[in-house]
């Protein structure tokens, strides 16, 4: 099964992604195929430095995403990963993205 | 999880983007792999995939084998179809029927527009007896038109007066490369690897230990010809961050040290880690003694900017200043991305030398992951430098210089003065401005500080030729002949800034729009026929001009060179040989062209940017003598030399702007304005004031936003997305109430840029440019040393609530109808309520 791996830790919210996709799906107005979500910005109490502030993105995807099925069956990458200014997304086989998790940056593994 | 480029160049699937060729055909579409601005312009120029049918350009992506942006692209240029095929994009040469600002049109032709502009220079300067100085040539920020449009100033216009409308201080970018030049001789920006065609994976690259942001947003904006993403990769890599901002940003929710500083204290702040790193003894010894002079001079000044003292002034904690130095200097590999905030404030050129300091007393330059030395790819160094040769060493005799309105001051920048200019429109003194080309820019609802002022100015000009992708407020306001230029698409073009050398291929058609190049070229010929038929009578030899000597001069007959005396000054000198590293190298295989650029892909690295400690090697010096280019040869930390020549003290001292002097110290002034309204940050949707005209720009961000402390909110009774007026002592404008929980209460943030193309174009509203347009409460005539740097970004304001008893009259209304919120100003002066221009002694420069 295919998805698409985001490290999340590293989205800057520059909305490549939701473009992206909206041109290639042809969407309109108010609707996407991956859309992102925004958490904070909120401080930790007493924390400091890089673990101070919680200001995370992260993309969802709808059910209008058909993994650019048509793009990566000619060996091109879906429209989101290719354009990910931040260079946070991968595309491929479930298994494979899985082992690239290794715990040192918040991960989530996304899938129709 | 650790980046890996060497896997991201493994999996890609080359063949599926077709390495190796440059156009293609594929389902039906022409496929061409070129360069682009996000339209019309921006700061970067990325790799693309242009898809077009029939002429017309359907589809956009990047292309994942450009090692500059990785087939990365940002919102805009994934969008360029909307901006390209925008319906209502001019298609051809306009003349005015009715009034200014009533928007009424005729259609008319290239050849009636030039012949037009040509006779009305021909009787109403050339023989009513005035100079080609009374033309002022006013041009945007956009790369893809800040070099041609002041070559075609001095080429075909012959004015040395050009530069950008209104904007005191040369407050962009200028201040950066003035202050980095007098002390490092050249100029430093991030080693994210952009050098090298082979980027992260190249074997002398590593990426830097700590990098501090300072005053800028790089992911939103694109300073130095920078990707701000490319940071995002080095963190990824391990990079920690230091942010310098009064605004929390990402990097700041992520950075090790976030120092929320003081809007316009920045001087301050340098000083205080100078103190620190030299007290410490932080520095870099060895480099410091090999490379560095007056570091003893420099070390003695700054003893008294303890962290302490800075902690005053910049309402940030000693021990987090201390602290976050300590973390800069004992970095291995430390650099500094630096930002707009430098050149707008009245510190400006003291700030960003004491900043380049920083980088060079910690040995941060020109190693790799740290600040490298980088020129324009090839030497090709088109724009003021090359406009200048071909001006009338008389005529740019007059060109508009700082001392016009800074006695004392001493004009080093090739653009005009910005405040001269203004003066000399406000005052009709040394001479009166009699014609306005504007090309590429909308001043008044972009860079022009103090617009209902400059409204003022132009509203009565002569003549006024605009020239733009779009119909802007500027062209309905002022224009009396519109020129409609192409866009990125339909453009055969090429950048430098840095490296690498990138093509621009034109693969769609726009009716009658020309490009800046074919304009430049029809109006020289019109203009300026007997050097035009000689060096350009085509698009094609400019275009191999630009390659073969960057618009220097190469006498064929003589076989001499000559290239301009220098950015600020008339004439000529004869140099060995002026053609570029890019006609040296390529010459001889008959590579050095366009077309060939295009063909092996569009782009080619130069070898200055990827080579490090360029300074060991001999190459930055014209002597070719190890060493920097400066008058001593080495890196110099108090610029004794050059900044007294510039007429600017050589060692630093923070002062306070006119209305941040007031705001501290005038009790009635702070509670009458109780906010320090900083302006002007980026945003994803919009460079500057374009990309307005695309819906789905606009879906994301539909409305101008000031941002608002949550407690503000709650004293105000504010909600999300309620408008506002701002206000101070200049004008007003309104925008939509964002609430930032991480912003500080005594600050707001507004943004800068807006019209609303949808809306009606004719006065009073004039697209809406002046309701919300934050440039109602700057001012101009306001700058630091050497007229460097307005402090546009740090005004104060108040705030109220949008209600039908005080919305009337509009801004549009009190601009275009009633003469502007004020009647009283005096050329020459910043506001109505002070006569000085600094708070330095004395009050005026």
């Amino acid at each position: 099964m295919k998805g698409i791996l985001v490290n999340y830790e590293f989205c800057t919210g520059c909305h490549s992604c939701e473009v992206a996709c909206k041109k290639h799906l042809d969407l309109p107005a108010g609707e996407f195929g991956i859309k992102l979500t925004e958490t904070g910005p909120y401080e930790y109490e007493g924390k400091t430095g890089k673990e101070r502030w919680e200001w995370t993105w992260l993309p969802v995807l709808t059910k209008a995403c058909d993994m650019c099925v048509d793009r990566t069956e000619k060996g091109k990458l879906p429209m989101c990963v290719q354009h990910c200014q931040a260079w946070c997304m991968y595309y491929g086989e479930v298994e494979e993205l899985a082992k690239k998790i290794d715990g040192t940056s918040r991960c989530a593994l996304l899938t129709q | 999880m650790l980046f890996d480029y060497r896997a991201f160049l493994d999996s890609v699937d080359r063949k599926a983007y077709h390495e190796g060729e440059w156009q293609w055909e594929e389902d039906g579409y022409t496929v061409t792999r070129t360069y682009t601005y996000s339209a019309p312009g921006c700061h970067d120029s990325c790799g693309v995939l242009m898809y077009t049918k029939d002429g017309t350009l359907e589809k956009v992506e990047g292309d994942p084998l450009d090692p500059c942006a990785n087939g990365r692209l940002c919102m805009r240029c994934l969008n360029l179809v909307e901006g390209v095929n925008y319906a209502d994009r001019p298609k051809y040469p306009l003349r005015r029927v009715g009034e200014r600002g009533e928007n009424k049109w005729e259609r008319i032709s290239w050849e009636e527009a030039l012949d037009e502009i040509a006779e009305w220079i021909r009787v109403h300067i050339d023989e009513a007896g005035l100079g080609r100085e009374s033309i002022f040539v006013n041009h945007g920020t956009g790369r893809n038109i800040s070099s041609w449009v002041p070559f075609l100033g001095g080429a075909c216009l012959g004015t040395p007066n050009i530069g950008a409308i209104g904007f005191s201080g040369y407050s962009c970018y200028l201040p950066r490369t003035c202050g980095t030049a007098a002390g490092i001789g050249d100029f430093p920006i991030v080693d994210a690897s952009e050098g090298h065609e082979d980027r992260y994976a190249n074997p002398e690259w590593e990426r830097p230990d700590v990098v501090v942001i300072w005053g800028c947003e790089p992911l939103r904006s694109n300073a130095d010809g920078y990707l701000g993403h490319w940071l995002n990769v080095c963190m990824q890599m391990g990079t920690e961050f230091i942010s310098v901002d009064p605004q929390l940003t990402w990097w700041g929710a992520r950075a090790e040290y976030w120092l929320p500083i003081r809007p316009a204290t920045d001087l301050a702040l340098a000083l205080a880690w100078l103190n620190v790193i030299t007290s410490e003894d932080l520095i870099d010894h060895e480099f410091v003694d090999c490379w560095c002079a007056y570091y003893d001079e420099l070390k003695e000044h700054v003893a008294q900017f303890t962290p302490e003292w800075a902690s005053e002034i910049c309402l940030v904690p000693a021990e987090d200043i201390a602290a976050a130095a300590r973390f800069y200097a004992n970095a291995e590999r430390g650099a500094i991305q630096w930002g707009l905030a430098f050149d707008t404030q009245v510190d400006s050129i003291q700030l960003c030398q004491t900043v380049s300091n920083l980088m060079s007393v910690c040995g941060n330059i020109d190693r790799p992951g740290t600040n490298i030395l980088v020129r324009n790819g090839f030497e090709i160094n088109p724009g003021y430098a090359t406009a200048q040769l071909y001006c009338d060493p008389d005529t740019f005799a007059k060109k508009l210089t700082v001392d016009l309105v800074h006695p004392g001051c001493v004009q080093f920048i090739g653009m005009a003065d910005c405040d001269a200019v203004n003066r000399a429109f406000e005052t009709g003194e040394p001479y009166p401005i009699k014609m306005f080309w504007s090309q590429g820019s909308n001043g008044i609802a972009c860079s022009a500080t103090a617009a209902p002022r400059v409204h003022k100015m132009l509203q009565n000009v002569e003549f006024c030729v605009v020239a733009d992708p779009y119909m802007t407020p500027t062209a309905v306001a002022y224009a009396d002949i519109f020129l409609p230029l192409k866009t990125t698409a339909e453009r055969d073009s090429m950048r430098v800034w840095w490296t690498p050398l990138r093509a621009m291929k034109a693969v769609s058609e726009w009716y009658e729009a020309k490009s800046d190049e074919e304009l430049i070229v029809a109006l020289g010929n019109k203009l300026n026929p007997e050097l035009f038929q000689k060096r350009w009578p085509t698009l094609d030899a400019l275009l191999q001009d630009y390659l073969d000597v960057g618009f220097n001069i190469y006498d064929p007959d003589t076989g001499k060179s000559y290239k301009s005396a220098g950015r600020s000054k008339a004439g000529m000198v004869e140099v060995d040989d002026v053609h570029t590293d890019y006609w040296k190298k390529h010459h001889d295989d008959g590579e050095c062209s366009f077309d060939a650029l295009v063909r092996k892909g569009g782009y080619e690295y130069d070898d200055f940017c990827a080579t490090y400690r360029k300074y060991e090697k001999g190459m930055l010096r014209p002597d070719g003598q190890p060493g920097f280019a400066t008058p001593t040869g080495r890196i110099e930390l108090v610029p004794f030399n050059t900044f007294t020549a510039w007429g600017i003290p050589p060692l630093a001292e923070h002062v306070e702007s006119l209305t941040a002097d007031r705001w501290l110290n005038d009790p009635e002034f702070h509670k009458e304005y109780p906010f320090i309204c900083i302006n002007g940050s980026r945003s994803y949707e919009f460079f500057h004031s374009e990309n307005r005209q695309q819906a789905t720009m606009r879906e994301f961000h539909p409305w101008p936003l000031v941002k608002v402390s949550p407690q503000t909110a709650e004293e105000y009774q504010l909600t999300e997305g309620e408008w506002i007026w701002l206000e101070n002592t200049e004008g007003r404008c309104r925008q939509k109430v964002t609430i930032d929980p991480t912003l500080n209460p005594n600050y707001v943030h507004a943004e800068h840029g807006w019209w609303f193309p949808e809306q009606e174009p004719a006065f009073p509203n004039l697209y809406g440019v002046f309701d919300c347009n934050i440039n109602n409460l700057t001012a101009s005539y306001e700058t630091g040393f050497g007229g460097i740097g307005n402090p546009l970004k740090s005004i104060c304001c108040k705030i109220y609530k949008c209600t039908d008893e005080v919305d009337e009259p509009s801004p549009g209304e009190v601009v275009t109808k009633l003469g502007g919120f004020r009647n009283d100003y005096v050329a020459g002066q910043p506001f109505a309520w002070t006569t000085d221009n600094t708070t330095r002694e004395g009050g005026r420069f």
